[in-house]
């Protein structure tokens, strides 16, 4: 959240944490990794209700943002489910969504965007590969043409809310380039299996296409805007992503700021010692710069701004650099208790750790970073 | 007035026309003579804001009476835009415009703003800050110079050092002792003081990179006007925190009183860093990648941070004391240029290569790294500064706090 918010970004940003205390506190995400469950469908229902799918789509779909910036409207929500590192789709049923509201086609794929809208579906994009780094325009998975449409075939990997998704939007290599397609979770061919992952309530998995066909109509987008809506959704992913930790990173901080004014050693608080002072004043430092650069990536992306690649791909690798140590700093400050499985401080930590390497990791951003400003350079 | 309903984007636009008709554009290949302990350096800086001054784009955030245009920061923001790709007197925001003006604005007399603002918007005045003192360290109010009452004049006494550019400038803001009888903050004084006046001898400091802007001062029973005195006696520290408030922001690229947006060490620009990568020993080295790619990106972080915790101060949801996050996150960003600069240049850092670009100037930069983390208060102090003002922290005990200062106990003499 910045200054300039208007009272109708407040009151929605208000609205939306009133319902995630009441409905997705710690307590509730320690009761849904307890029974093994990622998140209820019920509950999707009701934060959809709330608006959170209709932002990023036109109102010619019964969409509308709050600010007027639809994806700032969408970081805000990601911001507070940071607070309390909330589970939910939110992400991948935004990122698919982005992909088919801007769509060439978007039309034909009316119903799939208004069930999203409302809760009672939930997609996921399946983009990544076994074995391969983030790079969502290179994919191995095949499509080729058949009378009818096209036949999938190859493996997708860690993909969010894969055991829970009702559809899979593929990315996949035709010879004339990337194309994306729809896939329901049931179609002939498709295998799932979960995979383990280090957060609590986010569930990923992988996916085999074992000759998977599907019509015509599952195509998201002409050949010719692919690359650019995969670009759009890889950057839609990664600042929600950062939005999201920021809210962590905010939540934590608080949290360790009040142990060190209430805990006291040796007759004074751990708040007096400069040793711990300083730690604090690096922290807050990281602190802010995660948040500015993260507002910054919004906005870019958001805009489409010619820089939005750059910024976002700063914010993902300063954020991958800087969340994981922020966290631990604050787990070495609360002492013992802060390496308990009791204390919330690991649960935060785990959603961080899961996104730092998730959308590229802080290295593969620096080498895109330094690839494509050499090239403007020497352009 | 048409001026005053004009708006950001008109003001935008007549800028970029003036600027392409006057102002000397960048080249990137021969740049302009900046460093700021050369002379040639300074008189082309008071060209340029004359320049500036007489096309009406000088002082946009300084009220028009003293000279400037009296407008908002976003007009300023505007100009920084426009003027990106032209030679500008970048030297002359620091201190003279974002700390020592500005202070001036919140702190002076009339008679002081109108002469020393306005002359230094036209490029004829250079101002200086004469604050830390040989004997002092980061506990500034600890300081020893002596204002002595003489009738209505002052008497100076002392010695002054770290002063940037003080060899180019025609006055300084000095902190003075004017009551060592009671607590250190209570009895210091501020007074604006001309450099180039009989009793006071000027030596400049020579660094580890073999630069000397810095300068130190002695003054020998210099005598000064009651005029001279800027805000109230005794109230010295009040002016200082102003001061230091400015020189955090400024320090931090946060003040809306600075002027040009370009940075002044040449390497900062992204076509040195490439440069730099193909000549290094192993150009083609992804860690090397990796590397410059972290660099491009923390500044990025870095422009965002300043706009961000800028604009937080501004409304209010920052403290002032904010600004040391700028202060701390620049020696971060500047550490990180420094040591990859070394890393990408390998041997040829340290032992010319014997070619056309010789990197061992990179060499001698590592050399100097810390002093980034040590101007405009240290990184200690700026940490200090963020757990206690902007967290609310408890403060740091002070011997001397509550006690006359001539009852602390001071430096052993040596």
């Amino acid at each position: 959240m910045t200054d300039e918010e208007s009272d109708d970004a407040k009151l929605f940003i208000a609205t939306t944490r009133a319902f995630l205390d009441k409905h997705a506190s710690l307590a509730d995400v320690r009761a849904l990794h307890a029974q093994d469950r990622s998140f209820d469908p019920t509950w999707w229902q009701h934060a959809a209700q709330l608006g959170w799918t209709s932002l990023l789509v036109t109102e010619q779909y019964g969409g509308g943002s709050v600010s007027g910036q639809p994806l700032r409207d969408v970081a805000a929500i990601s911001e507070q489910l940071g607070r309390t590192v909330a589970p939910g789709p939110l992400h991948p049923v935004s990122t698919v969504l982005t992909a088919l509201v801007n769509a060439d086609n978007h039309v034909e794929h009316a119903d799939t965007i208004a069930a999203l809208v409302s809760g009672g579906l939930v997609a996921a994009w399946a983009v990544d590969e076994p074995g391969r780094p983030f790079g969502p325009h290179n994919p191995a998975l095949t499509a080729t043409r058949t009378g009818a449409g096209y036949r999938l075939s190859g493996s997708k990997d860690r993909v969010e809310a894969g055991p829970q998704a009702d559809l899979f939007l593929v990315t996949a290599r035709t010879d004339r380039g990337p194309r994306q397609f729809l896939v329901p979770a049931d179609a002939a061919g498709v295998a799932l299996r979960r995979q383990r992952c280090v957060d609590l309530v986010k569930h990923y998995a992988r996916i085999d296409f074992d000759d998977v066909d599907v019509a015509e109509s599952a195509v998201v987008g002409s050949g010719d805007q692919t690359p650019a809506l995969i670009d759009q959704q890889s950057h839609t992913a990664m600042v929600l992503q950062c939005a999201e930790a920021v809210g962590i990173l905010d939540a934590v901080l608080i949290m360790t700021t009040a142990w060190a004014r209430d805990r006291h050693s040796f007759g004074r608080p751990l708040a007096s010692y400069q040793a711990l002072k300083h730690r604090f004043a690096d922290m807050t430092m990281w602190l802010h710069a995660c948040r500015a650069i993260t507002a910054a990536a919004v906005t870019a992306v958001g805009a489409q701004h010619p820089d939005a690649a750059l910024t976002v791909r700063a914010a993902k690798s300063y954020l991958g650099e800087h969340a994981g140590p922020l966290i631990h700093d604050c787990v070495q400050l609360h002492g013992g208790i802060g390496v308990t499985w009791e204390h919330d401080l690991h649960v935060y930590l785990r959603r961080i750790t899961l996104y730092r390497s998730m959308f590229g990791t802080p290295i593969e951003h620096h080498r895109a970073i330094y690839q494509s400003t050499r090239a403007v350079v020497s352009a | 007035m048409t001026r005053t309903t004009e708006s950001v984007d008109q003001f935008a636009a007549r800028a970029g026309d003036w600027l392409a008709t006057h102002m000397p554009r960048l080249d990137p290949d021969r740049p302009p003579r900046a460093r700021r302990d050369d002379e040639g350096a300074w008189l082309r800086a008071r060209e340029l804001q004359a320049t500036l001054h007489q096309g009406g784009f000088a002082g946009i955030c300084f009220p028009r009476k003293y000279g400037g245009l009296g407008l908002d920061v976003a007009y300023q923001d505007a100009f920084n835009a426009e003027s990106a790709d032209y030679e500008m007197p970048l030297i002359l925001n620091v201190p003279t415009f974002a700390i020592c003006c500005a202070s001036l604005l919140d702190t002076g007399t009339e008679a002081q703003k109108r002469q020393h603002i306005a002359a230094a918007l036209r490029g004829e005045e250079v101002l200086v800050q004469l604050l830390s003192e040989p004997s002092g360290g980061s506990d500034l109010a600890g300081l020893i110079t002596r204002a002595e009452r003489d009738g209505e004049d002052w008497i100076i006494n002392g010695a002054k050092t770290w002063s940037t550019s003080a060899f180019a400038a025609d006055y300084g803001l000095l902190l003075a002792r004017t009551d060592p009888t009671v607590p250190k903050h209570d009895g210091l004084t501020m007074f604006i003081v001309p450099i180039n006046a009989p009793g006071v001898t000027l030596r400049r400091i020579k660094q580890i990179d073999g630069s000397d802007e810095f300068c130190e001062e002695f003054f020998d029973g210099l005598r000064l006007g009651p005029d001279t005195v800027v805000g109230e006696v005794n109230k010295g520290w009040d002016v200082a925190s102003q001061l230091l408030l400015h020189e955090r922001r400024a320090v931090g690229q946060g003040s809306e009183f600075a002027s040009g947006r370009g940075r002044e060490r040449s390497e900062e620009s992204f076509a040195n860093v490439f440069a730099l990568a193909a000549t290094a020993d192993n150009p083609d080295e992804p860690m090397i990648h990796d590397k410059i790619g972290r660099v491009l990106a923390r500044r990025m972080v870095r422009d965002s941070l300043v706009e961000h915790v800028s604009a937080a101060m501004r409304a209010g949801s920052l403290p002032p004391a904010a600004g040391s996050i700028l202060r701390l996150f620049h020696s971060n960003v500047t550490f990180l240029e420094v040591d990859t600069a070394l890393e990408v240049a390998g041997t040829r850092g340290v032992v010319d290569a014997d070619d056309a670009e010789g990197l061992v100037p990179i060499g001698e930069r590592y050399l100097s790294r810390q002093s980034v983390a040590l101007g405009g208060g240290s990184d200690e102090i700026a940490r200090n500064i963020i757990s206690e003002r902007v967290l609310g922290f408890p403060r740091e005990y002070a011997a001397d706090r509550g006690v006359p200062f001539n009852e602390v106990k001071h430096n052993r003499a040596r």
